[in-house]
This record gives structure tokens, sequence and C-alpha cells, in this order.
């Protein structure tokens, strides 16, 4: 967001410095010389303010340096989802991370999430999640007439599936995850954690149907518990518990 | 993948009102989605505080006082057939959203909660009433969760990350006259993934574009938000209704844009100055910080202007949360307290945050009837083409939107629009024929960008965008006079002549965001001139825009809507639109 600088400049005390980022970069087409599908790491710097998010820096380097950067963002406060990347070897949205929060003296290190195929700089083909996310079936499931109001939910049903209700599909948890590295069929943690948000949602009555998809062979049990879904997760959602909890219903035929 | 389709209906947007029309004409008609990024990226889901309802779960409502407040939050500008729509449609808009699974948070008795929001009353402004629908301060991200999860379940065909472009009339709107006829044929779309030009034949196209708020600097808005289907419209021979006002919402973070929902204040949050005195209180008595957003928006930053500012440079003012309940908060406003504490470091339990106004909606936009059909004048229709959402102007916000009427207006607009294009759509017997060149115009334009590329053009995206964004924040904003409007004025114009030298850096095909970027500058050169030209047309005082030089509201003149047109020498033109008046007369505007 173009406001920062104001805002640096207004609170005054905020310090500028300089800033190095190191980022893995991928040239689908092949420009400058470079083979198609070129694969290298390119240095840039620039004068940032240790309230600055990466994205920021990022649209510094676009903006005045090199516009051929490319990188998906949209509303710059982790909400849409679009920017998570590889920042210093964890995934993160880079609107969500501050250089504060990094160590700016050393170079930052941003990298397209790992695990979908790259299109172009830190842009991946983001299909292959989606479709995943479609498997689960992501929509309440009801049989009957629907009542002529609301469906009624106590405020502690409501409680139940809050959690996974934050998700915004931004990846960082399935493309942390070591299984899905290695094995594409797994559907990866953000479809667990789409399946567990209807799940435990009292008003719907499809869970065998998805309990039954993620008891598949690329379903939960791939699930090493590794917890870098957990770490990786910008809205703070417990991916490593609702995937317990998904387990825990098919083990014992309760939810 | 070829490069032409044919649909029956295509939308232009998915976001709510897209997504909204998407499941109603994908179930009548052949639909697609064309969207310049996934659907789960749209704006929409950044909305926080609630939809508006009168479903009396928690207090005694009802959709006529709904009516009369929407009328009045919007300071008589409001087209009151419209109002009316909206209002009743609003209870079943709801309620369908409940049905399609969205998570609203719940009463006791389990029946989807209501909360306080500004400008909403009981019986005609006697205090403020539960009427906002909501989910958390997320209520916007799970109408898209809920919608998009819908369009999974219907199979909606979408096309994500692809960018409209130009909009295919048969007909020339500005010469078409009384008698003439004019229809929409179908869009050119530019794919970001592999930059090949795509076009789509369509009986009908839906816009839900969104709006346009990266005009300015200060903003609420998404970075993609820049007027694209607004802009497409006014190249088009379209008018553009009203675009004089823009909403800036009172609290966004101080230096940053980023909202903090009214429903912080809905909540019980008070505004201070820097003498901790709750300014609101002078302003409107009655309801206080809940009053309507341009009411709000102008007392901080008068506040700010007496010096009664906060901050080492004065100037922002305070949003206190520190008299609720840390659990409440965390309850009900998660998501903005740790904007708080991520992007200030501001711990809002225990410390005062600052705040200032954020240009967040744009009243207005491409002039809709009440079906959602694009009007090229004050009364006619083009055939077959729709607008709905934040880039439309039905006109249900009139001079100010009140919070929570816009994901409302987006339910029920996005569903009138997308039950009127397919029936539209299935009651034509062969889609429009495209001319021949009808990608011409879009290849063009991409061709020209790309050979900018180490060519002689001196001029930076970036560098345009900052001083058109500078200039709009500090001359078009709460506060404007003729000289504010003219210095604006004379710097787009400035600007747009240097656009026409600017050098991108990247001539690749693939993703390349350097190119979507000119184009989408190019978008808001033509717009801020249309708001300016509004602005400056308008001499009085009415909603969120004011006029120093002219600061009182003027009936006699100007209850009317402007309407902007663009003509073939690329001036702009503006003249004026009955509003519609069913049985709220202008009265004072006092809360």
């Amino acid at each position: 967001m173009t406001a920062t600088a104001e805002k640096s400049a207004e609170a005054g005390a905020i310090p500028s410095m300089t800033v190095t980022l190191k980022i893995l970069r991928f040239d689908p087409d092949g420009l400058d010389g470079r083979e198609p599908g070129t694969e290298y790491w390119e240095e840039f710097q620039v004068e940032a303010h240790a309230t600055d998010r990466v994205l920021d820096a990022l649209h510094k380097i676009k903006w005045e340096q090199d516009g051929s950067l490319a990188f998906r963002r949209s509303c710059a406060h982790g909400v849409c989802g679009s920017d998570a990347m590889r920042i210093n070897a964890r995934n993160r949205l880079a609107c969500k991370t501050l250089l504060k929060d990094l160590n700016p003296a050393k170079p930052i290190m941003v990298e397209p999430i790992k695990g979908l195929p790259v299109e172009k700089d830190l842009i991946v083909d983001m299909e292959p999640f989606f479709a995943s996310y479609r498997e689960i079936m992501p929509f309440l499931m009801t049989t009957g007439t629907a009542p002529e109001r609301e469906r009624l939910q106590s405020p502690e049903d409501r409680a139940r599936f809050d959690d996974t209700t934050k998700c915004i599909m931004c990846a960082a948890c399935t493309t942390s995850c070591p299984v899905f590295w290695t094995d594409g069929q797994y559907f990866g943690p953000q479809a667990i954690v789409g399946a567990h948000r209807f799940i435990f949602d009292s008003r719907d009555e499809g869970e065998w149907d998805r309990l039954e998809i993620l008891n598949d062979k690329a379903g939960v049990w791939k699930c090493r518990t590794a917890f870098n879904c957990t770490e990786a997760c910008p809205r703070g959602i417990e991916v490593t518990k609702a995937i317990s909890e998904v387990k825990h219903a098919l083990n014992t035929g309760e939810i | 993948m070829a490069t032409e389709h044919e649909f029956d209906v295509v939308i232009v947007g998915a976001g709510g009102a897209g997504m909204r029309a998407a499941l109603e004409s994908s179930q009548r008609a052949k639909t697609a989605v064309i969207t310049k990024l996934y659907p789960t990226r749209s704006h929409t889901g950044a909305a926080q505080g609630g939809m508006a309802a009168a479903l009396s779960n928690v207090e005694d409502d009802n959709a006529e006082w709904h009516t009369f407040d929407t009328v009045k939050g919007g300071d008589y500008l409001v087209d009151q057939d419209a109002a009316e729509i909206l209002c009743k449609e609003a209870v079943d808009a709801v309620l369908d959203l409940e049905k399609m699974g969205l998570p609203f948070n719940r009463t006791p008795e389990g029946k989807v909660d209501q909360r306080r929001f500004g400008g909403h009353t009981r019986n005609h402004g006697e205090a403020a009433v539960r009427r906002a629908c909501y989910a958390a301060d997320r209520t916007g991200h799970m109408i898209l969760q809920t919608l998009y999860q819908q369009c999974i379940k219907q199979e909606v065909e979408f096309f994500n990350e692809f960018y409209v472009l130009d909009l295919i009339l048969d007909g020339d709107p500005q010469a078409a006259g009384e008698d003439g006829e004019v229809a929409a044929a179908g869009v050119v779309a530019y794919s970001l993934a592999t930059g090949e030009v795509h076009t789509f034949r369509a009986k009908s196209v839906i816009f839900a574009t969104g709006g346009a708020g990266k005009v300015f600097k200060t903003t609420s808005n998404a970075h993609t938000l820049t007027g694209d289907g607004m802009g497409i419209a006014l190249r088009a021979g379209l008018p553009l209704e009203d675009m004089e006002f823009f909403q800036f919402h009172p609290t966004g973070l101080a230096g940053l844009g980023i909202l903090l929902s009214e429903a912080a204040r809905g909540e019980g949050g008070i505004l201070r100055n820097s003498e901790g005195e709750r300014f609101m209180e002078r302003y409107a008595p009655t309801i206080k910080d809940l009053a309507p957003r341009d009411m709000v928006a102008r007392a901080m930053a008068n506040e700010v202007r007496e010096g009664r500012g906060c901050g080492p440079n004065k100037d922002y003012v305070l949003l206190d949360l520190t008299h609720l309940e840390p659990k409440h908060i965390d309850e009900k406003l998660p998501d903005i307290t740790e904007f708080a504490r991520t992007y200030l470091g501001v711990e809002p339990y225990t410390e005062p945050v600052p705040v200032f106004p954020t240009a967040h909606y744009a009243m207005g936009g491409i002039p809709t009837n009440v079906q959602g059909e694009v009007l090229r004048d004050n009364t006619h229709v083009v055939k077959g083409l729709y607008a709905a959402g934040e880039c439309a102007c039905v006109s249900v916000h009139g001079a100010n939107r009140l919070g929570t009427n816009s994901l409302l207006d987006i339910n029920v607009f996005g569903r009138r629009a997308g039950i009127a294009a397919a029936e539209y759509a299935n009651a034509t017997e062969t889609t429009p024929e495209l001319p021949a060149d009808a990608s011409a115009g879009v290849e063009q334009s991409v061709a020209r960008l790309r050979d900018t590329v180490g060519g002689s053009g001196t001029e930076r995206v970036a560098q345009i965008r900052k001083e058109l964004q500078e200039t709009m924040d500090r001359n078009v904003q709460v506060f404007r006079t003729a000289e504010s409007l003219a210095e604006a004025r004379d710097l787009v114009i400035e600007l747009q002549k240097r656009y026409e030298n600017i050098a991108i850096h990247d001539r690749g095909t693939r993703f390349n965001t350097d190119l979507l970027e000119a184009i989408e500058l190019g978008f808001l050169l033509e717009l801020s001139e249309v708001v300016i030209a509004g602005a400056d047309g308008r001499k009085e005082s009415r909603g969120g825009h004011y006029r120093e030089d002219f600061p009182t509201r003027d009936d006699e003149n100007y209850m009317q809507h402007t309407m902007a047109y663009k003509r073939a020498d690329g001036t702009v033109d503006l003249s004026w639109k009955p509003v519609v008046i069913t049985k709220y007369q202008p009265m004072e505007r006092k809360y």
C-alpha cells in the first residue's frame, strides 16, 4: 500500500534502512538471453522502514527497479490470501510480514511456495490446490425441505467449527507440508480444513460423505503430524488439531 | 485453449455480486464468470461488520424503518423505489445465505444474531437498532466463501485471472437516441497466464467488477480495485452516475487506511480527540459514534483541523475500545484488533487505536434500473447489459451508504441481475455475432504497451499513479472547494498526457503484471476526471460530498443525480437525472 511512506514520514521516529531481498525468479518466456524456464536468484536493495511489509518492499522493487518481477497480491492486509510465499524459508503472507519481524541485517530470502508448479517468479499454478478443495465437497449438504426461517444453531455448536471458517485459501499450510511436497496425490491440509468446517457444522448432513473421501489413500492418513501447517497458517488456525479431529471422527465413528 | 467463447450469460467479476448473480444465472442459462483474480481473492472478503436486514431477531424492527434510514443516510439522493426493494428483500437475502451454510453468529436461542451499526435506527431515528447480521468481524469473508462454495456445488464455470478490457455493444449508445436500440454482444478479455486475448460472445453481460478506491492514496481498497468495469462502460459511451460521491470510512488505521469495522463502535467503541473528549456527542447528540459515516468522517477531519488531533503530528484521532472486556473483543472483533496489533503495534485491550478516514466505497457507478439493466441515458436501457454491486449505481446508497448496506446490495441486486440476465438470454433466440475485429482494440492496446519496453517512453506507471493518488487525497477527499478541484483536474489532465509517454519493463507474455498495472492506471486516470467533474458540478454539500464553498444541501437545484458521459473528443459532460421519491420528502438530516 502506497500510504506506508506517508505513515513513516509522519511518525518521524521510524528509521529508514537499506534492506536486501534475494528473490528466486523464474522466467517462463526466456527473455534477455535466458532459456525459457530459467530459474535464478536475483538480489535487490531497497530503502525501507522497519514497519513496512515485505509486500511494500516487493512493490518498491517492482515499481522502481524491475517491473517484470511478478507476484500476486490484492488486499494487502492478510484477508484475500493472494500473496503467500516462502520468506526466509517459512511460508507467510508478504502483506502480513513486517520487515522488523525478520532480521533486516541479513538478506531476506523470498521464494515461491513449494509443491505447486511455478508459473513466473513468485506466482505458482494454484489449480491443483483448488482442485483438492473442490474434491471434499465444500458446501452445506442437507436433506428434507428447508425451513422457512433460518436453521437454528446454538452459539456452542457455532463455536465448534469457528476456527476452520477463518481459512482464506492462501495455500500456506498445504505448501508447507513435507508430505504434500513429495506426494502430489495428497489432498493437503487446506482441503482437510475445508472439510472440517462442514463436518463439524451441526446443520450439515454430508459429514460421512466427506469423511469417506478423507479416509481415502490420498486423505488424512497421509498426515504425519509435522505441525508445519499450523505454524504456517497466517490466520492462526490450528490446522493440525483440525486434522486430528477428522482422524478421531474416522477412528471412533463419532463427530 | 480456444480463444473464442460463446455463452448465454457472461458475468464479469467474481466478488459477492458476481457470484450471487452466477448462482441464479447458471441454474437457468449457460453461464461463465470471468474474473481478473481467483474468486476467493475478491474484496467482498474484506468486508467486516455485517449485512443489514430487519429480521427482528433481537428487537423489534421492520423493512420500512430500514428503508427510511437508508434514504436519510443517503441524504435523500437515494432512489426510494430501489431502497424499498433493497430493504424488503433483505430478510430473504440473509435467510438464503444462512441456508447456503453461512456461519452467522447466533443468539442464545440459535437465531441469526444482530448488532448495531451506524445510521440504522428504530422508528425513524429514535435510537440505534440491532439490524446488522454478522459473523464476527469477517462477515464479507463468510459471504464470499459461502457463495464460492455454492458455485462449486453448482459447477459454475470460471475463467480465473482473465482481465476483461472491452465491452462489445451492438449500436452506439451516444447516437442511438430515443428510438434506436443498443444491445450487449460480448466482452474481450486478456488472459494473464498466457497473454492471449479471448472473445466471449453472449446474449447477456453482467458487470460486477467492484470499486475504484485506488484513485485515492489512503484507502481501505485492495490494490486491484481500479474501477475497470466502470472505466470500460465509460469508454463504451455509457454514462456513470453520481461518481462525486465517494465514501470515506471513518476508521482506517492511521497512515495505512486499513479498515477497522464500524462494528467496533457498534459494539461500544468510542472516538476520542487529543483532549480525551468523546467529540461525536457534539456532532450527533442522539446516536453519537454511530452517526452515518460521512458525518463521522467529517467530524474527525474537523477535529484534526482544529488542532485536537492526536500523535506527534496531531493528524489522527483515537478509537477507544479499552473499556470493553477483552473476551467480548475477541469474540466480536478478532480480526480488526489483530490488524491494530500487526500493523501499528497497538494493543486494543489497553491502548486506543489511531484512526483516520480512508477512501472506502463508490456510491456512484454504472447506472441501472432495479432489474440491474444498464441505462445508456436517463431512461433507455442497453438490452442484455446488467451491472450489480459497487460498480453499479441503482441508486440505493444515494450520497452516503450506510454500513452493512453494501453486503446487502450485492446479494439483493446480484441476485436480481442474475435472474434478469438469464431470462433475457433465454428469451433471445440467437447469440449476437461479434464483429470480425472485436478483439482488435484490446490487442492493439496490449501490443502498444508491450512495445514501450525499452522504448523512448520516459514516464513510469508507479510515479504517475502516486501523483494521481496524492492529488486526489489532497484535493478531492472529505473537504472540497472549487480551487482544490481545479488543481486536481489540471494535474489529472497533465498526468493523462504523461501516461501517453510511459514505458513498462516486462515484454513477456506470461503473467505480465507490469502490463496489467499500466492498463489499470489508464482506468484510474479516466475515472478520477469523472469524480472531479461531478464534484465540481455539484455546487452543494450532500452526504459524502462536502464543498466548503457551498456548505449546505441545496434541494432546489441539486436533488438529482449526475450522469457523466465521455464524448468522442475526450471531454466529460455532466447531465442530471431526477431522484425517484416515493414517500420520504427531504428533511434536515440530524442524528
